[in-house]
């Protein structure tokens, strides 16, 4: 179908935040490449007229009642993260604003 | 913060020359016990990260579950502005990296929102009517706090790092954006705001959500682009976040005309962009930029399965809908007999509800308005406080105007009485027996004094004898003092013209 | 007296309730095992002999006291390394979590701690369940103990070579292409990968929501009926998690272990046979659908051609969730955070390069593939058409259960391959799950169990396919075929296998 180019690549590694050393952008656009053309085929038998599935046992309504639970210890919690502060968890600048 | 001098077009002048086009997106904290998906409490200023559990803090292995009672809300508030509510709908995923998104997505709602298609009527100030078409209402989760830290001004430029707390990850939200809001005109400020004011009071009405702006429980952000004439298409628009009050939504949306019309008027392209309300000096300023195409990647939450509110739990919901603001004033309106300009002063004074439950303690309307409009009103504001914060309630005032007209007391010994209420002496029936506030009803007594009074000023009977009715003040003053005010001065003033045989 | 170790977990069973063995005696001589030989095949990463022994000693204890036991009580159990355990480091084979202590049970474990089965420890895995032969895995790859230089299967190779080494008598894995299944095939042992929905994905590290399920892992068909009944069942934090009782799995076995399927209708999948299949392999399994035939089966032939799209529409619809479910991995809340070795130091570039560093690169690979899936313009393309390819599988299922009870099919199309064998071609090693995809994608339940060993001395694996719901059918036949198979072998096909050099 189309062509992932090495700046494609990058694009993608961007939006999913991973840093790729530039070895790794290479490799990644030739087997990316490949695995995409393979995967193309579906395609030509997802016509319009197919529905799509997203769960393979149809189900709905599946609802909890509005009662509250006991929170997660905050001491174990905090105590797993890379930087804690204050009861907080302490990340670096964020620099996008939102 | 931009410090830049900013081009600016006097307002008239630019909405002689453009027509405004709004857009409103209003997010509501639902008033749940618990979060959307998940069964971490929501008391609003806990102690960081102590309401959280494995999903609210995105941890691997957590999943989500629907908080029944928040759907019901989102249905509710669906029905009240007129949208259909979906015979199915699903929770979609909307993914971006953000510090206090703790799953780096938000579980939201895409193309299968669970109300659509609706329209609110808003009141405006001089009673016109302006409808605001509604694309949509739909369910998602509320994100964590951050806490800049570091920076000179706490800010996000310049701050070392960020503190985060998740308790607000995961709170209900409902989102509801208008269609494009066209044919406000110069009016567009005013419609903006009221929009929001309709829709905060309907969310209370609900009763959905505490709905206090100034809480973060409900939050606007508006879209305003101009365009050289009602026939033109649009122009391009910029989002205002941060305007966190009714009077700012105004204030925003003015601005926002104002430089945008400053913009093209200099013949260049307004910037498609978020841009932030500064309450400090009224102005907005750049964020970064919005590009309409974030990839945000929305697919169907796997997570979950589909929401398909029955017709039968649908119609349920309908039936218990509580009377809604607007529907409610013509009502009171018309049993109260209050004027719309009347009723619109109380409802600015925020003295709806309070009226209503003096009216229902007893009391006329009339009086009612005239007692928290009037004498609590000022005592509100000298004392900067709401008006049902006042040292006084509803049955206390609906006894206080019992006593008046009952005639056991009078107006000027009734304002007494409130003052000492006021005051916390007691309920306005203990204070005038305990401070022998009654008015003398017995003639008898009243006579003896009138006589009295008129044996002291012979001059002023004569006078009054040959028709002159003005000195008869001074006599039913001093009558008044000499029972040190505890008459009623119609009763002295029938009797002395009757002692006088005028 | 035979080993301890080489019991089933059924017998294990049976001699705890009639006080012949004790559970610390039993779970002693696992974690002796685990100490002899996990050195030489490394399929845990974690052993927590501590923990399992005071378990064990609880439940003698409570048995002492006359107390009422789950049947397995006392009877340990490894689990791999994706399912949360709380107080116990919890890796998904990645350097990602390495040293993170979750603080909470996932709900299969829950039941597992009600239940009182010592827990031996955390077995090894592909990072984040993304491999076929546990190559991928941060803490060293597995060795199937059948030939040290060979894979073990993967994702789960820790679990199935645990199984097959007598490390444990039960584990836990999960399925989201084939991860419990395959392994199990390629090492001789029983998998099974429930009905979606059986076993409640709560406390499982997310890699395709709506592929994975949690199962078992044992070497007899009964073991993994009573572990499957003890795990599954509805639980009200997992929203795609079935209503009814997962139960009759037991009795289902029980039932196929008389040996009579007069009545069964057994349908072999055209697609899922012939060219790819190793010769070993396609032998074994024509040599099994003459057992089920004995046994009174009537053998039929299905067709279901959407099947050859399954393995396309697996790698795009798995990736595009896995992207999305592993964005939570990103230094600020828990886990590897890493700075950037130069500029300066943002959140987004931390996270950057925390997944840079903490990710391998099938993961990296994979979401790579699957944000690239679900990005604007490319949606309907990928992951909007996989879907619907979705349903295309789902309708030749239902076609197909038309015909037949259940289905069947080699578990995998070869043998255990060599270590490095297809590190180099991704493609080459999503081939190995081309016959265990579709189920994942339909919902449906399958199982592998060993039906004999190769011309090149390896095992083979037969997989039975089951409608949604109709997990006990699996049971059923399997217990069949496997009571006809150790007939013909005189044993479990285990002692088939080589001795492991105890250090």
């Amino acid at each position: 179908m189309s062509t992932i180019s090495r700046d494609e690549v990058a694009r993608v590694a961007a939006l999913a935040r991973i840093e790729l050393r530039p070895e790794e952008l290479d490799r990644l656009a030739g087997e990316l490449e490949v695995i995409v053309n393979s995967v193309a085929q579906v395609n030509a038998v997802a016509t319009p007229d197919v529905p799509a599935t997203s769960h393979p046992i149809p189900m709905t309504n599946v609802f909890r009642e509005d009662i509250p639970v006991a929170p997660l210890d905050r001491d174990k919690v905090l105590a797993a993260a890379p930087s804690a502060e204050d009861g907080k968890f302490m990340v670096p600048q964020i620099l996008g604003e939102e | 913060m931009s410090t830049n001098y900013v081009e600016l077009v006097d307002y008239d002048e630019a909405v002689a020359k453009y027509d405004p086009v709004l857009g409103i997106e209003v997010h509501v904290e639902l008033g749940t016990k618990t979060k959307m998906f998940c069964g971490a409490g929501v008391e609003f200023g806990g102690e960081p990260n102590t309401q959280v559990t494995p999903v609210s803090l995105g941890l691997p292995g957590a999943l989500p579950v629907v908080n029944g009672t928040a759907v019901e809300y989102a249905i509710r508030i669906g029905l009240a502005l007129n949208c259909k509510i979906a015979e199915t709908c699903r929770f979609a995923r909307k993914n971006y990296f953000y510090p206090d998104v703790p799953k780096n997505f938000q579980t939201s709602q895409y193309d299968e929102p669970i109300a659509y298609d609706g329209y609110l009527d808003v009141e405006l100030d001089d009673g016109e009517i302006f409808r605001v078409n509604i694309e949509r209402a739909h369910m998602e989760e509320d994100a964590g706090k951050n806490t800049h830290v570091g920076g000179a001004t706490g800010r996000i430029q310049g701050a070392d790092h960020s503190l985060i707390d998740y308790n607000r990850a995961g709170i209900p939200l409902v989102e509801i954006v208008t269609r494009p809001i066209e044919g406000a005109g110069a009016r567009a400020p005013e419609v903006a705001r009221a929009y929001v004011q309709t829709l905060r009071d309907i969310f209370r009405a609900l009763d959905v959500s505490e709905a206090r702006m100034e809480r973060g429980n409900v939050r606007a952000d508006v879209n305003l682009s101009l365009r050289p004439s009602p026939e033109a298409p649009l122009g391009t628009r910029t989002e205002t976040k941060n305007v966190n009050s009714f009077r700012s939504i105004e204030r925003a949306v003015r601005y926002e005309v104002e430089r945008q019309a400053a913009v093209l008027d200099a013949g260049e392209k307004v910037l498609q962009e978020t841009r932030h309300w500064h309450e400090d000096n009224n102005t907005t300023s750049s964020g970064r930029e919005k590009s309409d195409a974030e990839d945000y990647r929305y697919f169907p939450e796997p997570d979950l399965v589909p929401v398909a509110p029955s017709r039968e739990w649908v119609e349920e919901i309908r039936a218990a809908l509580p009377e809604l603001p607007a529907v409610k004033r013509r009502r009171l309106i018309g049993e109260w007999g209050f004027t719309d300009v009347e009723m619109r002063d109380v409802i600015n004074a925020g003295a709806l509800e309070i009226i209503e439950e003096t009216v229902a303690a007893g009391t006329s309307p009339a009086a009612a308005r005239k007692w928290w409009m009037g004498e609590l009103a000022r005592n509100a504001k000298e004392q900067e406080i709401e008006l049902a914060e006042v040292a006084v309630t509803p049955a206390q005032i609906n006894e206080l105007q019992s006593l008046i007209e009952s005639k056991r007391i009078n107006d000027k010994i009734g304002r007494q009485v409130l003052e000492a209420v006021l005051a916390g002496e007691g309920n306005p029936e203990e204070i005038v027996v305990k401070k022998g506030l009654e008015i003398v009803s017995d003639d008898g007594a009243l006579l003896s004094v009138i006589d009295e009074t008129l044996a002291a000023q012979p001059d002023i009977v004569e006078k009054v004898k040959s028709g002159n009715m003005g000195p008869i003040g001074a006599i039913i003053g001093a009558v008044m003092k000499a029972t040190k005010g505890q008459a009623d001065a119609g009763r002295v003033r029938e009797l002395v013209l009757e002692r006088i045989g005028a | 007296m035979t080993d301890i170790i080489r019991l089933s977990a059924a017998q294990l069973a049976e001699k705890l309730r009639a006080g012949e063995l004790t559970s610390v005696q039993v779970t002693q001589a696992y974690l002796d095992r685990i100490a002899a030989v996990d050195e030489s095949i490394n399929s845990f990463i974690v052993v927590t002999a501590e923990d399992a022994l005071a378990t064990a000693a609880e439940v003698d204890r409570l048995r002492g006291e006359g107390a009422q036991l789950h049947p397995l009580a006392g009877v340990p159990i490894a689990i791999k390394d994706v399912v949360v355990t709380d107080g116990v480091q919890t890796t998904a084979g990645s350097k990602m979590l390495e040293g993170w202590i979750p603080p909470y049970d996932a709900t299969l474990v829950e039941k597992i701690k009600e239940a009182k089965l010592p827990i031996l420890g955390k077995t090894n895995m592909d990072e984040f369940a993304m491999g076929s032969s546990t190559e991928h895995s941060a803490y060293g790859k597995t060795l199937n103990p059948w030939d040290l230089d060979r894979i073990p299967g993967g994702s789960g190779g820790g679990s199935a070579a645990a199984l097959a080494a007598f490390e444990a008598p039960l584990a836990i894995g999960t399925d989201t292409g084939g991860s419990i299944r395959q392994p199990g095939a390629v090492t001789g042992t029983v998998g099974v990968k429930p009905t979606y929905g059986s076993v409640s994905r709560y406390g499982l590290i997310a890699m395709a929501s709506s592929l994975d399920q949690a199962g078992p892992v044992t070497r007899t068909v009964m073991d993994s009926a009573l572990l499957h009944e003890l795990i599954g069942g509805h639980d009200p934090k997992d929203s795609t998690s079935l209503p009814e009782p997962q139960t009759g799995y037991v009795a289902a076995a029980e039932q196929g272990a008389t040996g009579d399927l007069k009545g069964v209708r057994v349908g072999i999948v055209k697609e899922l046979s012939g060219e790819g299949y190793q010769d070993g392999v396609q032998d074994r399994f024509d040599e099994s659908v003459e057992l089920l035939r004995a046994a009174g089966a009537e053998i039929v032939e299905v067709s279901c051609p959407s099947f050859e799209h399954a393995l396309a529409a697996y790698y795009l619809i798995m990736p595009a969730e896995a992207s999305s479910n592993l964005a939570k991995f990103d230094g600020m809340r828990f886990g590897l955070r890493v700075e950037p070795s130069e500029g300066p130091v943002t959140a987004e570039r931390v996270m950057a390069a925390t997944r840079g560093a903490g990710f391998g690169d099938e993961v990296k690979r994979r979401i790579i593939i699957g944000t690239y899936a679900l990005s604007s313009g490319y949606y309907d393309a990928y992951y909007g058409s996989a879907q619907k390819v979705r349903t295309l599988i789902q309708r030749d299922f239902n076609a197909a259960f038309e015909k037949a009870d259940v289905l069947i099919s080699p578990t995998a199309p070869t043998t255990a391959f060599k270590f490095g064998e297809k590190l180099d071609d991704p493609l080459a090693m999503y081939l190995n799950d081309v016959a265990t995809i579709p189920a994942n994608l339909a919902g449906v339940p399958g199982m592998s169990l060993p039906n004999g060993v190769s011309d090149d001395g390896m095992p083979v694996g037969f997989q039975i396919l089951a409608p949604i719901r109709e997990d006990a059918r699996m049971y059923r036949i399997g217990a069949a075929l496997e009571a006809a198979l150790e007939k013909k072998w005189g044993g479990p096909i285990l002692a088939q296998a080589p001795e492991l050099e105890a250090k």
